[in-house]
């Protein structure tokens, strides 16, 4: 039950499970942005959803083609930004007033007015944090190791290769019916990715 | 192609300095009602504040609430004028579909002239908004009004020069608006994609150019209501309430534009996005040049800086002041601040119109307790006068529109700006 939900989680991030066999998913290589943001929105329509795309740069639209949905970093910010504002004023209310009461010219000990801008800034660095560490968290970053790896063509996705990789973990999944799926979608080379060092090539 | 527009006849210069051109792909589809009523109803509201105002019981608090209503719309003027210089400068892409907005709005600095002339007279007016340094025998040791302080700033406070500064800005802004005016609609007419390019070059001198006689204008027509106080950041404290009033007018006039007909499928939800983030980016930067403003004098602690913030924490007006922290800045933060409500026309334009409250709020709150310190209040002149110059000024604004392409149609970047969309 628990190991199931950690996979959940996990495969949210884009880290997926083997299956029993070590077949690790299929990798799909597109010709170019425009065919592999119709294959992505094929893939999701057909029910898949463990699935990612690689390519050399950002490409417009693709979010809304895999249906990724809006993204929960807003709300790791939000917090984030509330941890900030909360530690800034204990952190002053605490040091000025408490810990160590100093009278300056008459000031009160802690007033807000003096304490904004240690307030706003660290309101500002933790929403940073929070949201830079959000965004790696969120998407299972930094990920040393990943079978795709072992794929010869994929140290071409920080080239000019367009790729698109099924999990086998998806419930979808089934070895020619995925790549029946994507060479319909008009993929040029399907891949066989195992999780133990080796792939497979299978060129149309 | 100097010929290919014609200026308008001279009394319709007061509101648009040229002759209409039609466009047969982005026209304007209300009726000539749309800014008739308003011009009328808003020239009425005007006359009769006017009529009753000039009586002696009236007449102070008049000029403060003609002062104040007259500020708005020239808040909304300015800012919309730095819209177009920054996005020439910057080449902004996304917003050359709606362009034609901000500048339409910018081009109203005639009609302001004209609605000026009582503030005008005011300045020579004992009972005028201005008095505190206006008045006679202030620099003169023998007199009964000597004010040392005053006496000192007497170099830059004084009529004539306040006069020559006032008529400074008016030109300045008055030409670099039409202008720009010009140009783009030359291009509208030509099709010259050149004339992207005189449009930046005029903007690279136009902005410092109309930054500078903003501040300054801040300064003079708002700050010397209490003379004795001075604060250098208050001309940018100006100028961040009017390009906040700017964007908020924007959305709000597309939302409007929108409901009517005009400019659907061309102004889309990812421009409203980047109006409402611009929305909010100003929203906050208003609160922190007001902070910084407050935060200086609150350390410092010296009676001659603290004391125009001790008349705003006092007799009612404390309740102002909390109005504003929240109004302007704490609830818009947080409203703003999800992705959603930026996205729609329906929310956006309630914030927009919201904002515009709060920015006639904040300029009431500037010029008002210096004619009431006792008693925190609203008059209904405060009102009127301002009801109708903004009707008097959007009437001018829709009907300078309603002559032209709604879409500066021959922008080389409208194609691009058509298919924006945030990353």
């Amino acid at each position: 039950m628990l190991k199931k939900l950690i996979q959940g989680v996990k495969a949210t991030m884009g880290i997926y499970e083997a299956r029993e066999d070590g077949i690790y998913g299929l990798l799909a290589e597109f010709p170019n942005p425009g065919v592999l943001i119709a294959a992505a929105r094929k893939v999701h329509t057909s029910g898949y959803r463990h699935f990612d795309t690689h390519s050399p740069f950002p490409i417009h639209g693709m979010d809304r083609a895999m249906g990724l949905g809006q993204s929960r970093i807003g709300y790791i910010t939000i917090l984030g930004s509330a941890t900030g504002l909360g530690l800034a004023t204990w952190l002053q209310w605490w040091t000025s007033a408490v810990d160590y009461p100093l009278n300056i010219s008459g000031k009160p000990f802690f007033a807000i007015e003096p304490s904004i801008p240690i307030m706003f800034e660290l309101t500002v660095l933790f929403s940073a944090l929070f949201a830079v560490g959000g965004m790696l968290a969120l998407n299972g970053l930094p990920r040393p190791y990943n079978p795709l790896f072992y794929s010869r063509e994929f140290t071409r996705a920080s080239d000019d290769g367009f790729f698109l990789h099924v999990a086998a973990s998806d419930s979808n999944f089934d070895l020619s019916a995925t790549e029946a799926l994507l060479k319909e979608a008009g993929a040029k080379a399907v891949e066989v990715i195992h999780d133990h060092g080796y792939s497979e090539l299978h060129t149309t | 192609m100097r010929d290919a527009l014609r200026g308008s006849s001279p009394l319709m210069k007061l509101i648009d300095p040229l002759a209409s051109t039609k466009s047969d792909q982005y026209p304007f589809i209300g009726t000539s009602r749309s800014y008739i009523l308003p011009g009328l109803a808003g020239l009425v509201i005007v006359a009769v504040s006017i009529f009753v105002g000039m009586s002696e019981a009236f007449l102070e608090q008049f000029y403060f609430s003609y002062l104040i209503g007259w500020t708005f719309c020239l808040s909304i003027a300015l800012g919309c004028l730095f819209i177009v210089l920054i996005k020439h400068l910057v080449r902004a892409e996304w917003i050359v579909a709606l362009r034609r907005i901000p500048e339409a709005a910018a081009v109203s600095f005639p009609l302001l002239i004209l609605l000026f002339i009582p503030i005008l007279i005011g300045i020579f007016d004992t009972h005028g908004p201005y008095h505190h340094w206006t008045a006679e025998g202030i620099a003169d040791p023998d007199s009964k009004y000597y004010d040392e302080i005053l006496a000192g700033k007497v170099a830059y406070l004084n009529i004539p020069f306040f006069l020559t500064r006032l008529a400074l800005y008016f030109l300045a802004w008055t030409f670099v608006s039409s202008r720009l005016w010009r140009l783009s609609l030359l291009q509208d007419v030509t099709g010259d994609p050149n004339i992207s390019a005189r449009l930046r070059h005029l903007s690279a001198w136009g902005l410092p150019l109309c930054g500078i006689t903003t501040a300054f204008a801040g300064f003079d027509l708002l700050m010397t209501l209490y003379p004795h106080w001075f604060s250098t950041i208050f001309g940018v404290y100006f100028f961040s309430g009017a390009f906040l009033s700017a964007f908020c007018f924007t959305a709000l006039t597309i939302a409007g534009l929108q409901r009517s007909g005009m400019l659907r499928g061309v102004v889309t939800a990812e421009h409203y996005h980047d109006l409402g983030k611009l929305m909010f980016g100003f929203v906050v930067f208003w609160a922190y040049i007001a902070f910084s403003q407050y935060m200086l004098y609150w350390y410092g602690g010296i009676p001659e800086e603290t004391v125009w913030f001790k008349y705003r924490l006092q007799n009612g007006w404390e309740t102002h002041s909390a109005i504003l922290l929240f109004g302007h800045f704490i609830l818009p933060f947080l409203i703003l601040l999800p992705r959603a409500v930026k996205r729609y026309s329906l929310p956006l334009a309630i914030m927009a119109v919201w904002l515009l409250m709060m920015q006639w709020f904040d300029l009431h709150w500037q010029a008002m307790p210096v004619l009431h310190p006792d008693q925190a209040q609203f008059h209904w002149l405060d009102l009127s006068c301002w009801i109708g110059l903004v009707c008097v000024f959007v009437a001018g604004f829709l009907w300078r529109l309603s002559r032209h392409a709604m879409v500066c149609e021959a922008d080389p970047r409208l194609d691009k700006s058509l298919r924006f969309e945030n990353a």
